[in-house]
């Protein structure tokens, strides 16, 4: 498929943005390996983890190809620097406890499952290919979400106080998920990103249903002040996170083992 | 100059097993998706099976060594994302092989909401048949296979997700 110049860097753009979210919710669900509250957990976390990563590295071998610029997926993920990270905020927030990791994993399985869906009947082959990859993995990962979340919400008054604790940290990070930006705009435009628009009433109607059922309440929304990811703009975690995962392959460049 | 034939190239290409499921080779799992001969060039590609594979790069040597040694002199391993890898690709024989070596093969077919509602369904025991059978995980040792527990052989086993 022949592009413009422009379109050719909006697509760019938005699979960075694919690449990046996954990679960084990747990278922290790794952060649980070993140390997570029961075995069969462990290997859920890292097997999650696994797909995640496994997903951006598609997306982001695309976006260099796309790029042409003779980038890897590989320069992509450690050589670049943290405002050139294209990531939702949400994804980058710490793990902090169980509770924490599991909302954050709720929200985003359920955004990430409607994207995925909408992008399988992209004209462009490659990344309609992913989606439809990534779907089948992706509607997995929000069974596991959404039933922990069902059990600790419905759990004890501890499990659901941390677990209502969490969805209000992390609620601040939830809108910027569907503002939808010039580059975005062009994309749907040029007719390679399928129409997004009734997305956030969509997300906001599972993420009810499931709430009624786990005894968690929708915080108000009075908290949006996070926003810019998909500029470049970031939570103070990124960076830190960024330092962990790329000092390998920054100190020892084109290390092989 | 030595000739090789494309149906020869699949016949080595089945040499090449999954190192993870080390009963079934890569052509009845439905890894290989393309082989393009031209002259003593041959192209193969591969779709991984899930995105976070981590066998695929061991399958990719794997494939340049075994051509490589029957001759071939440029081996390109491609993955392609265009084909979206099915279960339902796997054959009637390689699920008996499965299930002989322990792993319950997918029950259900990828198109189906058999998988979506796995949570209430009782996969068949490889060992004693029974469906008297609980989830136990739905991640186990691959990204491929679930945990699953028999309640009347009270063996725990895993089973080959349908996706």
């Amino acid at each position: 498929m022949k592009l413009d110049n422009n379109v050719k860097n909006a697509l760019f753009e938005f699979l960075l943005r694919m690449g990046d979210d996954r990679l960084i919710l990747g990278h922290r669900l790794s952060e649980w390996c070993g140390h997570a509250p029961v075995i069969e957990e462990d290997i859920a976390l890292g097997n999650i983890a696994l797909d995640l990563i496994g997903q951006a590295s598609a997306f982001l071998n695309f976006a260099a190809g796309v790029e042409g610029k003779g980038r890897t997926e590989d320069d992509l993920a450690y050589f670049r620097n943290e405002t050139e990270f294209k990531n939702l905020q949400l994804v980058e927030q710490p793990n902090v406890d169980f509770a924490h990791t599991i909302v954050r994993q709720y929200f985003f399985d359920v955004y990430s499952n409607l994207v995925l869906t909408n992008l399988t009947s992209c004209p462009v082959n490659e990344l309609a290919g992913m989606a439809s990859k990534s779907l089948k993995e992706s509607k997995y990962h929000l069974r596991h979400s959404k039933q922990w979340l069902l059990r600790l919400g419905d759990g004890t008054d501890l499990s659901n106080e941390k677990t209502q604790n969490a969805v209000n940290n992390l609620w601040r990070f939830t809108k910027e998920i569907f503002d939808i930006d010039e580059t975005e705009k062009l994309l749907i435009e040029k007719g390679i990103v399928p129409e997004m628009s009734g997305f956030r009433e969509k997300w906001l109607d599972s993420i009810n249903k499931t709430f009624m059922e786990a005894k968690l309440k929708l915080p108000e929304d009075n908290l949006d002040f996070s926003a810019g990811s998909r500029n470049g703009f970031h939570t103070e975690h990124l960076g830190h996170l960024l330092a962990e995962m790329q000092i390998l392959a920054r100190s020892y460049p084109g290390a092989k083992w | 100059m030595m000739y090789i034939a494309e149906n020869e190239i699949w016949k080595l290409l089945e040499t090449v097993f999954d190192p993870e499921i080390p009963v079934l080779n890569i052509v009845e799992m439905g890894i290989v998706r393309e082989v393009n001969l031209n002259n003593n060039a041959c192209e193969i590609k591969i779709t991984p099976t899930y995105s976070g594979c981590p066998a695929m790069n061991t399958i990719e040597n794997e494939i340049i060594k075994v051509l490589s040694k029957a001759g071939i002199k440029s081996v390109k391993v491609e993955k392609i994302f265009t084909e979206t890898w099915t279960t339902d690709w796997i054959g009637q024989d390689a699920r008996n092989k499965l299930r002989k070596y322990g792993i319950a093969p997918p029950e259900g077919e990828s198109a189906s909401d058999f998988y979506d509602n796995i949570l209430t369904k009782n996969i068949t025991c490889p060992y004693c048949k029974s469906t008297n059978t609980e989830l136990t995980s739905e991640f186990g040792s691959t990204s491929c296979k679930s945990l699953h527990f028999c309640k009347d052989c009270h063996q725990p086993f895993e089973h080959f997700k349908c996706i």
